[in-house]
């Protein structure tokens, strides 16, 4: 066929199951590779979290089958010490690299930014496919690190050195363990920069007639913008894992320092510098929470919209928040090592942008609110979640004014308040994200409707659950709670173990809740009520192909785009909205802006 | 021997997007703020996107560089090994030879000039010449292990190693894409933008390589 | 529903602030010179944070009552003033907050950090290493003895690896299990790693640094009240962090002088 379009698709129908299913070039089938991988990820992650919130609160407990998983780590399923700081490891590396940054930005950008632009697929499909399987592979490296050696690392999700060089003397995990982690990490990495890759080229390029950038949906832009910081990110962690590597298998020291010794014995490293670890990583490590938020920033926007038919007070403001966010990111990450030893008045320097990103931070949430005075707000599972997302960034935001000020970190640093803070933001919001994006496009992937009245239990428990949970958490901070605590024995932690039962309860209701929502998808798949092409009346490209889309997403024809992203509020001939692919004339009183 | 190569598509006029068009009407036909009707080949943007990538890796590299050489007085400087001089001038000359194949072949798939030799010859010349400097770089590294320098010798044979052996393992990527180039050549159907995104990364390797020389010829 | 959303949020904002505003989780009281500056930055930090919390999510709340689930009559409205008042808004009130947080708590911040220990500030050298920290008081001399790291040996209690015989300066040095320092006497603690990071936290001093390995860092600060104080290590090192820890002992002059004898007897 002579194709019209720009760029012509590179690949054809698929015919075979392998080809359909497995190895496909389709970027829809990849999105949904990637959402399976987040789940199954963040089911462990979960898992880990409740042992570990178990053993903070009954350090005797004994955990079943835990000691078939690992007798030496869990000899009569009561944890280790140094067991407890393994599966923290592992729940934190887990969730950060291949939950919050697999299911916003890979899952939902993977499938819907190539047909919110109005494009066949991403221009590299092959390289798309390649970004499935290496992050695919990443995370099995990962897991296998349970199953070899004498387990998973223990150095916590940050890995500093040189605990993360010296090898196994230092601890169980400290040797396999940490290369098996580096070089699942690189190889995330890689998967991540082929990802984005597709990403940059798809909303640069491949942009349908019609739809100029400042006609993309907020979605679209968020993950624009993500992609922007991974291919930064992504690029700097990566040679800090080969450069551990080396330290491991190589006798280089690029981190060890001179005259360390451990177990009496003199560690033959020398010259490296402690610090050099912390720099490439928190200049990686501090972008990468904004790559698991950002994403969530444009799905909430994109399902607010369609849910209070009216649009925001202002698209281009949200864009440039997302983008000054982005920025920003890179010159704050200092933050995380005001008392690391490193120059003090490098503290500050990185204190003031800390201060300064509130800024966009605040307009973004008062976009969100002031937009919704006078609209007509739909309640439903996705809309509650959005909602969620707000309040959450809103809490887990302003114990960053804490956090941002050197001085006052002196008291909060390596406490429960830290954990708080980012459990809320990335363990809360960016999953409320998750979850509206899931509620808002089931009916698109899959044909069929979720279950509202399962969606509303699941919404209901998990806000007020995670609140039970996480909140508390800034007050035992606040009393000096210190992290990554296997127990507490210290005098002042012993009367805080109540405060932890209580959460530990919180916690393992509110972890019950999810299993509601994984029923409620899987049931939903195949029982759901068949969905129509435009279950929410919205107005993006996605909602104007079949539901779910055929496998070249537009069915041989381009949309053209005539129309702002979120024109709700309007009087058409099918409702209160138009569709952007719409060539429908509509009187409006609001500016396209 | 002819080609299909697919030229990008003519430019249209871009209609100047309409600002402050404000409330009221939305326009039926759907002209208004038109897309560009010729947006640049993802390939072009994509190179972009991975040389973007590649020089931050490098920048992580130079950093750990600096600061580790800062970090302890235990930093040893050591004569580069000579060849690298003349490996560099191979990997220059890959360059001109692929800028000169580049040009014949956008002459020849523009019919402009019948060529009696294949367009193909000056990029076998390039492909040579890029083995050629790999080869000359595992030749430096013989050298260097000749002189009991290795990998975990000293900090700065450390740096060594790792910015000289990643940079050759992107060469040959770059020789990678050189050969679909030219296989794509062979079939006819090899696109403009995919040409000029593997030549923009060949000599990007070029620069990259003049940097990395530079920066361990004044901290080496 | 949305109407049940507005009350939990505001049930969660109002039950959120409580323990804050009826001050039950504090840190202990301070017993340092230049901890009350972290404690003012601390209370107008939560004044401003609480009421940007509470503010925000009352907002929210208040609209989502207002306007959610209505019905297609009902007239859409636009906030007046727009995006642009609430931009304008943003830079000014948050922008002037967190201005005046950075700037307040610079001095803070130099108290501590920016600021050289005085002259006659008492030496005490720390070394934390898996799992333990081991204090190095330089005794008559003021001097200490240099570490040799591989005659270090804890089965033989050797922690700082000091060699008596040829090093004249760690002959006097005095080597202790725990930290005891002369109340209101600036003490400039010299911090050294022998394996891997560790940190130092006192809650009641406002004091925490890391210890970097290959990299000496030092602090310095005075105790103001007598007391034992726990003394806890905040950065992972390993399977023991947990109970990595030692007790701070401020005392009176008299007491420590006492507290010094013995432990240079038992050398």
């Amino acid at each position: 066929m002579h194709d019209t379009s720009a760029h012509a698709v590179q690949h054809h129908a698929p015919t075979s199951f392998i080809r359909k299913h497995v190895f496909s070039l389709d970027h829809k089938v990849i999105g949904k590779q990637y959402y399976a991988l987040a789940l199954a990820a963040a089911l462990i992650g979960m898992v880990l979290s409740w042992i570990m919130r178990i053993h903070l609160g009954w350090a005797n407990a004994a955990i079943p089958g835990l000691h078939a998983l690992s007798p030496n780590g869990a000899p009569g399923g009561v944890l280790t010490p140094e067991y407890y700081l393994q599966l923290m490891t592992m729940h934190g590396t887990i969730m950060v690299f291949f939950v919050l940054t697999t299911a916003p930005f890979a899952a939902f950008g993977n499938y819907f930014l190539p047909i919110q632009v109005g494009a066949e697929d991403m221009p590299f499909p092959r390289f798309n496919m390649m970004s499935f399987w290496v992050t695919f592979t990443a995370f099995l490296v990962l897991v296998a690190s349970f199953f070899l050696g004498d387990g998973p690392t223990l150095g916590g999700w940050t890995q500093y050195a040189p605990l993360n060089a010296i090898g196994s003397a230092s601890g169980p995990g400290q040797g396999l363990g940490v290369v098996l982690w580096m070089i699942s990490i690189a190889l995330f990495c890689i998967g991540q920069l082929l990802g984005s890759l597709n990403f940059i080229s798809t909303t640069l390029d491949l942009r349908v007639k019609g739809m100029s950038l400042m006609r993309l949906p907020l979605s679209a832009w968020a993950w624009f913008i993500t992609s922007c910081m991974g291919l930064t990110a992504f690029s700097v962690l990566m040679p800090a894992c080969i450069l551990v590597i080396l330290d491991h298998v190589a006798g280089t020291s690029f981190f060890v320092a001179s005259g360390l010794v451990l177990n009496d014995q003199v560690i033959p490293h020398s010259g490296g510098s402690t610090l050099l670890w912390q720099h490439l990583f928190w200049f990686f490590g501090h972008p990468e929470v904004y790559i698991a938020i950002v994403p969530g920033i444009g799905i909430v926007s994109h399902i607010l919209l369609a849910n209070m038919r009216k649009p925001m007070l202002s698209q281009r403001v949200l864009i440039y928040c997302m983008g000054a966010l982005a920025v920003l990111s890179y010159m704050v990450y200092g933050h995380h090592m005001f008392v690391s030893g490193m120059n003090p008045v490098s503290a500050l320097a990185f204190s003031f942008p800390t201060l300064v990103i509130t800024i966009p931070a605040t307009i973004t949430v008062l976009i969100w609110v002031f937009s919704l005075y006078g609209s007509r707000l739909r309640i439903n599972s996705a809309s509650l979640f959005a909602l969620g997302f707000i309040s959450m960034f809103v809490s887990g935001g302003v114990s960053g004014f804490f956090l941002a000020q050197p001085s006052i970190d002196i008291m909060l640093h390596a406490t429960y308040f830290v954990v708080g803070h980012f459990h809320m933001v990335m363990g809360v919001a960016a999953m409320f994200g998750i979850f509206a994006g899931t509620y808002f496009w089931f009916p698109k992937m899959s044909g069929r409707m979720m279950n509202e009245t399962l969606g509303k239990v699941h919404f209901w428990l998990s806000f007020v659950g995670t609140y039970c949970i996480f909140m508390p958490f800034h007050y035992l901070g606040l009393v000096g709670n210190i992290r990554r605590y296997s127990t507490f024995v210290d005098d002042f932690l012993q009367p805080l173990i109540p405060v932890h039962r209580l959460i530990t309860v919180a916690a393992l209701i509110t972890g019950a809740a999810q299993l509601v929502f994984v029923y409620n998808l899987i049931h939903s798949r195949f029982r759901g009520k068949p969905a129509s092409d435009n279950p929410w009346e919205a107005t993006s490209l996605e909602w104007s192909t079949a539901t779910p889309p055929p496998w070249d997403n537009f069915g041989g024809k381009h949309p053209v785009v005539y129309h702002d992203p979120y024109q709700y509020g309007v009087q058409s001939s099918v409702g209160d909205y138009v569709m952007q692919a719409s060539p429908e004339q509509v009187k409006t009183d609001h500016e396209e802006k | 021997m002819a080609t299909t190569v697919h030229e990008p598509r003519h430019l249209d006029p871009r209609r100047a997007p309409d600002h402050g068009n404000g409330g009221g009407e939305n326009s039926a036909d759907g002209d208004r703020r038109l897309a560009l009707d010729y947006s640049p080949p993802p390939s072009s943007t994509a190179i972009w996107v991975v040389l973007f990538a590649i020089s931050m890796m490098f920048a992580a590299f130079t950093s750990a560089l600096v600061v580790r050489k800062g970090s302890s007085m235990d930093w040893r400087t050591f004569k580069l090994p000579s060849i690298l001089f003349f490996n560099t001038l191979v990997l220059f000359a890959s360059s001109v030879s692929l800028e000169v194949s580049r040009r014949r072949i956008a002459l020849f798939m523009g019919k402009v000039q019948e060529q009696v030799e294949s367009p193909t010859r000056w990029l076998y010349v390039t492909l040579c010449l890029g083995v050629l400097f790999v080869a000359g770089q595992y030749v430096a590294w013989s050298q260097l292990r000749g002189e009991g320098l290795y990998l975990a010798t000293n900090p700065s044979s450390s740096f060594f190693y790792v910015l000289t052996v990643t940079h050759a393992l992107h060469v040959l990527g770059g020789l990678g894409g050189l050969i679909y180039v030219i296989r794509k050549l062979g079939k006819s159907s090899l696109r403009r933008s995919t040409l000029e995104a593997a030549a923009r990364y060949w000599h990007f390797m070029d620069l990259l390589w003049l940097y990395l020389l530079l920066l361990l010829w004044v901290k080496l | 529903m949305g109407k049940f959303f507005a009350i939990t949020i505001v049930v969660i904002a109002i039950a959120s602030a409580i323990p804050i505003v009826m001050h039950t989780w504090e840190a202990p009281a301070d017993i340092s010179t230049h901890g009350h500056l972290i404690d003012e930055q601390m209370s107008e930090t939560m004044a401003e944070a609480g009421i940007s919390f509470l503010a925000a999510q009352l907002l929210l709340a208040f609209f989502v009552w207002q306007f959610s689930n209505r019905g297609v009559e009902t007239k859409l409205k636009s906030f007046p003033g727009g995006a642009k008042a609430l931009v304008i808004a943003a830079l000014l009130v948050v922008g002037v907050e967190v201005l005046a947080l950075g700037v307040f708590g610079v001095k803070a911040w130099a108290d501590v950090y920016l600021t050289p220990p005085s002259a006659n500030a008492m030496p005490i050298q720390v070394q934390a290493g898996q799992f333990a920290f081991y204090f190095r008081y330089p005794g008559p001399d003021g001097k200490f003895g240099p570490i040799h790291p591989e005659r270090i040996n804890e089965g033989s209690q050797e922690f700082f690896g000091l060699d008596k015989e040829h090093d004249v300066d760690s002959r006097d040095d005095i080597v202790t299990a725990e930290m005891a320092v002369p109340v209101n006497k600036e003490v400039h603690l010299l911090m050294h790693a022998k394996d891997v990071g560790h940190s130092f936290f006192v809650r009641e001093l406002r004091v925490q640094q890391d210890f970097v390995p290959g990299l000496d860092v030092s602090l310095h600060f005075t105790a103001t009240k007598i007391g034992r104080y726990e003394i806890v290590c905040t950065q992972l090192c390993g399977l023991g962090h947990y109970n990595m820890k030692a007790y701070l002992d401020v005392l009176s002059q008299d007491d420590f002088n006492e507290w010094m004898k013995k432990e240079a007897a038992m050398q």
